[in-house]
């Protein structure tokens, strides 16, 4: 019994030490900053801060939306960071989004509903890459996911990364120096400054602060059912916690006769 | 009532369809009375384990197929509607991508305690046989399956593998062709994989069942490694084993639990969450962790026919284990020199598994290539480990073992209760 635990230990630790990220990261690169974030909370039970995922979607709407899509998110969607079903029409009614072809087949627009997926800034990538210098700025949906380092690399890049280039190294036109994006060299202008919004919570409006709910809403942008799924998972553990036990006590029972 | 079978149940709707189709009384001779010997560890959960991972996979599996499109402009946006809009979609996908980690585990662990005990040896060669080709078959699916979201990872794993088939001379650029079903990865061969991930598990279920009849024509072996000798030594399956192997069940859905419900994407790779890019290679590209050891094996060949025929022998080599291995004795207890050569394998892949997930530079080529050598070495050495070593004294029997039982299993002698010697004959 105790080898076998050991030998499963062994192959569960070998799955995930060898799963573990292991792209290093360039030398030149500084160490991402280490946040606790609500959700790395209570062993990884934590839910999304809510208040900071709203201001971070308030970051995202008047700021990252000019650039960036997040067509996998819907408006109905945001009621997964509180808000309610009117906030959510009035956010959605604010947008346009491309609508049925008229009588004479021409395109139109209309407002947006709640059941609309978020509206893209550019027509198309062409239109997305010529607005910024060639580069083709990345869905936000599961960008926070698709990066090594996660909401730490979003809070880094954004709120912390923008400094001036060392002496001697001469930044190309057209692009910014970046200390945590990999090459440094980025097409992403500087995208927060103090105060880029007011928040209506009365929270002030720093880079860090900005940077920082910003990221917790790409979070929940990336993982959606974050709440969901630790709130269920404390329930299902529980029971199986009990039935293992109670199994236990069973088998215990079963084989009590037996010499073996 | 020429040809009916007579069955001993009492129920009339039971009796009535066992006499016609003799499914109770199948279920309970192999099930119910199977003799078993009474000295199992928790190692041998692990069969009925991935049994029901098994099921499991294939539950989700037809559920997650309901919503998917496998298409290459499809196939991303459709995994993410299965996350974001499918009612419990994110639970479905999750359980079915972790769960073929956990398969995985268990299957390494399943086989880690054939060799251990050395369950390869005759009479039962055959089941050990068709325990490689499940794992074969395993890792065929897992790889299929890991290219259906069509995330950067999927894409390029899916051209760099299919590629080696490439280094097969003659008929190889053929053979990768008829893979691709084009020139390219592509929508055709996002197509075909589909449609082989949903075919495959039902092979493998097949041979499951192969594999279940042939362990119960020999029987089951056990931490001695010696044969059953008399009913002292065996349990019924039920109610013992029944009971053994629920408590391994319920630890298993717990631990397989705590990774989907908290940390469920340990075991992925962030650049599949970027959709499938032809013109962007990722800097690196890595299987699944379950297949990162061969993958060390593969690169650890200056040449690539070479790599990919290490690659494939690495895991052909189980087929001729049962021959591989001249030594009488099961039981690793009894074998000083082959139970160090176990640890030492366990210990080489994980070294091998490290290795593929790193780029190959520096000291990793240098461990690549002596990890490859230890692996190969492993086998080579056993034909003369078996003739050279002195295995300890073995026990008696299973009830009265000569020496005292390592931890867990193995038992003190004495017969058993009269209820349960007796059981096992009761209907037969
Ligand atoms: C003026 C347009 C613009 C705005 C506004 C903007 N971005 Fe970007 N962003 C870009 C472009 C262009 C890129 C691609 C950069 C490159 O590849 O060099 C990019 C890339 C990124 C990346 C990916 C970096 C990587 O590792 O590849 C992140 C993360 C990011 N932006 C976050 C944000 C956030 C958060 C906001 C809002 C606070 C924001 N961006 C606002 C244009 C913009
Ligand atoms: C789909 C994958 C597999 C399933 C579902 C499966 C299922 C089972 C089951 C239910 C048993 C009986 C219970 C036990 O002793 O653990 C068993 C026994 C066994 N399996 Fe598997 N198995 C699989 C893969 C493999 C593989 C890959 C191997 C080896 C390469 C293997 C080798 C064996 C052996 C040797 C036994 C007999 C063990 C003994 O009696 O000591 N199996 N398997």
């Amino acid at each position: 019994m105790k080898g076998c635990v050991i030998v499963m230990a062994g192959a569960l630790a070998l799955g995930a030490g060898v799963a573990a990220p292991h792209v290093a990261r360039a030398a030149d690169e500084p160490a991402l900053p280490h946040m606790k974030w609500s959700w790395q909370k209570n062993f990884g039970l934590g839910t999304i801060d809510r208040a900071s995922a709203q201001r971070g979607f308030q970051v995202y709407n008047e700021v990252c939306s000019a650039c960036h899509s997040m067509k996998y998110m819907a408006y109905r969607n945001l009621e997964g960071i509180g808000l309610t079903e009117a906030q959510i029409k009035a956010v959605a009614a604010t947008k346009t989004v491309p609508g049925a072809p008229d009588d004479e087949g021409k395109p139109t627009t209309r407002p947006a509903l709640p059941s609309d997926h978020f509206a893209d800034p550019f027509p198309n990538d062409n239109a997305a890459r010529a607005a910024n210098n060639g580069a083709l700025p990345p869905d936000q949906s599961l960008l926070l996911s698709a990066r090594e380092g996660h909401a730490d690399y979003i809070y880094a890049l954004v709120g912390k990364g923008y400094v001036d280039a060392p002496a001697g190294v001469k930044v190309p036109d057209g692009l910014y120096y970046n200390t945590y994006f990999p090459g440094h060299f980025i097409h992403m202008p500087p995208p927060l400054a103090d105060g880029s919004v007011t928040y209506a919570d009365g929270t002030k409006a720093s880079v860090a602060q900005e940077a920082h709910d910003v990221a917790t809403f790409l979070y929940f942008a990336s993982y959606p059912e974050n709440d969901q799924r630790k709130h269920l998972g404390v329930r299902v553990a529980g029971f199986l916690v009990l039935l293992t036990g109670v199994t236990y006590a069973v088998k215990r029972r079963v084989w009590s006769g037996i010499d073996h | 009532m020429a040809g009916l079978h007579t069955s001993d149940f009492k129920n009339p709707v039971v009796r009535w369809i066992d006499s016609r189709l003799p499914l109770f009384t199948l279920m309970s001779k192999e099930y119910g009375q199977f003799p078993t010997p009474k000295n199992f560890n928790y190692f041998w959960n692990f069969g009925a384990l991935a049994t029901i991972n098994l099921l499991i996979m294939i539950a989700t599996g037809v559920f997650l197929a309901m919503n998917y499109t496998p298409t290459a402009t499809g196939a991303f946006d459709s995994v993410q509607r299965i996350m974001r809009d499918v009612n419990y979609g994110w639970l479905l996908r999750l359980v079915h991508m972790n769960g073929a980690s956990m398969f995985f585990i268990l299957i390494y662990v399943h086989i880690f305690r054939g060799m251990y005990y050395g369950s390869y040896k005759a009479p039962r060669e055959l089941l050990w046989m068709t325990g490689v080709a499940l794992l074969l078959l395993l890792m065929a699916t897992a790889f299929m399956g890991y290219v259906l979201p069509w995330g950067q990872m999927s894409y390029w794993g899916a051209t760099v593998i299919t590629n080696l088939f490439g280094a097969i001379p003659l008929v190889g650029q053929w053979i990768v062709t008829l893979l691709w079903g084009g020139f390219a990865v592509g929508d055709p061969t996002l197509n075909r994989f589909f449609s082989l991930h949903y075919l495959l598990p039902f092979i493998i279920f097949g041979v499951v069942f192969l594999h279940v009849v042939a362990l119960h024509i020999t029987g089951s072996n056990n931490p001695l490694g010696i044969e059953v000798k008399s009913e002292q030594d065996t349990v019924p399956f039920h109610p013992y084993y029944t009971a053994k192997d629920s408590v391994g069940m319920c630890v298993y859905f717990l631990v397989f639990a705590l990774i989907v419900f908290l940390r469920p994407y340990i075991f992925s790779e962030v650049d599949n969450n970027i959709p499938a890019n032809v013109l962007q290679t990722p800097n690196e590209i890595v299987p699944e962790w379950y297949l990162l050891p061969y993958y060390a094996i593969l690169r650890s060949v200056p040449d690539k026919l070479a790599g990919v025929c290490c690659m494939f022998g690495s895991i052909l080599v189980l087929f001729v284990l049962p021959w591989l291995d001249t030594s009488p004795v099961r039981s690793a207890r009894f074998r000083p020199i082959y139970r160090i050569m176990m640890f030492a394998l366990v210990a080489d892949m994980v070294l091998l598994g490290h290795v593929g997930a790193n780029r190959p530079e520096g000291l990793f080529i240098l461990e690549g290539r002596i990890g490859t050598v230890l692996y190969f070495a492993f086998y080579a050495a056993l034909p003369f480990v078996g003739w050279l070593e002195r295995p300890l004294p073995l026990p008696e029997s299973i009830s009265r073992p000569v020496l005292p039982p390592r931890s867990g299993g193995g038992g003190g002698g004495g017969p058993l209760p009269a209820g349960v010697a007796a059981k096992p004959m009761e209907k037969a």
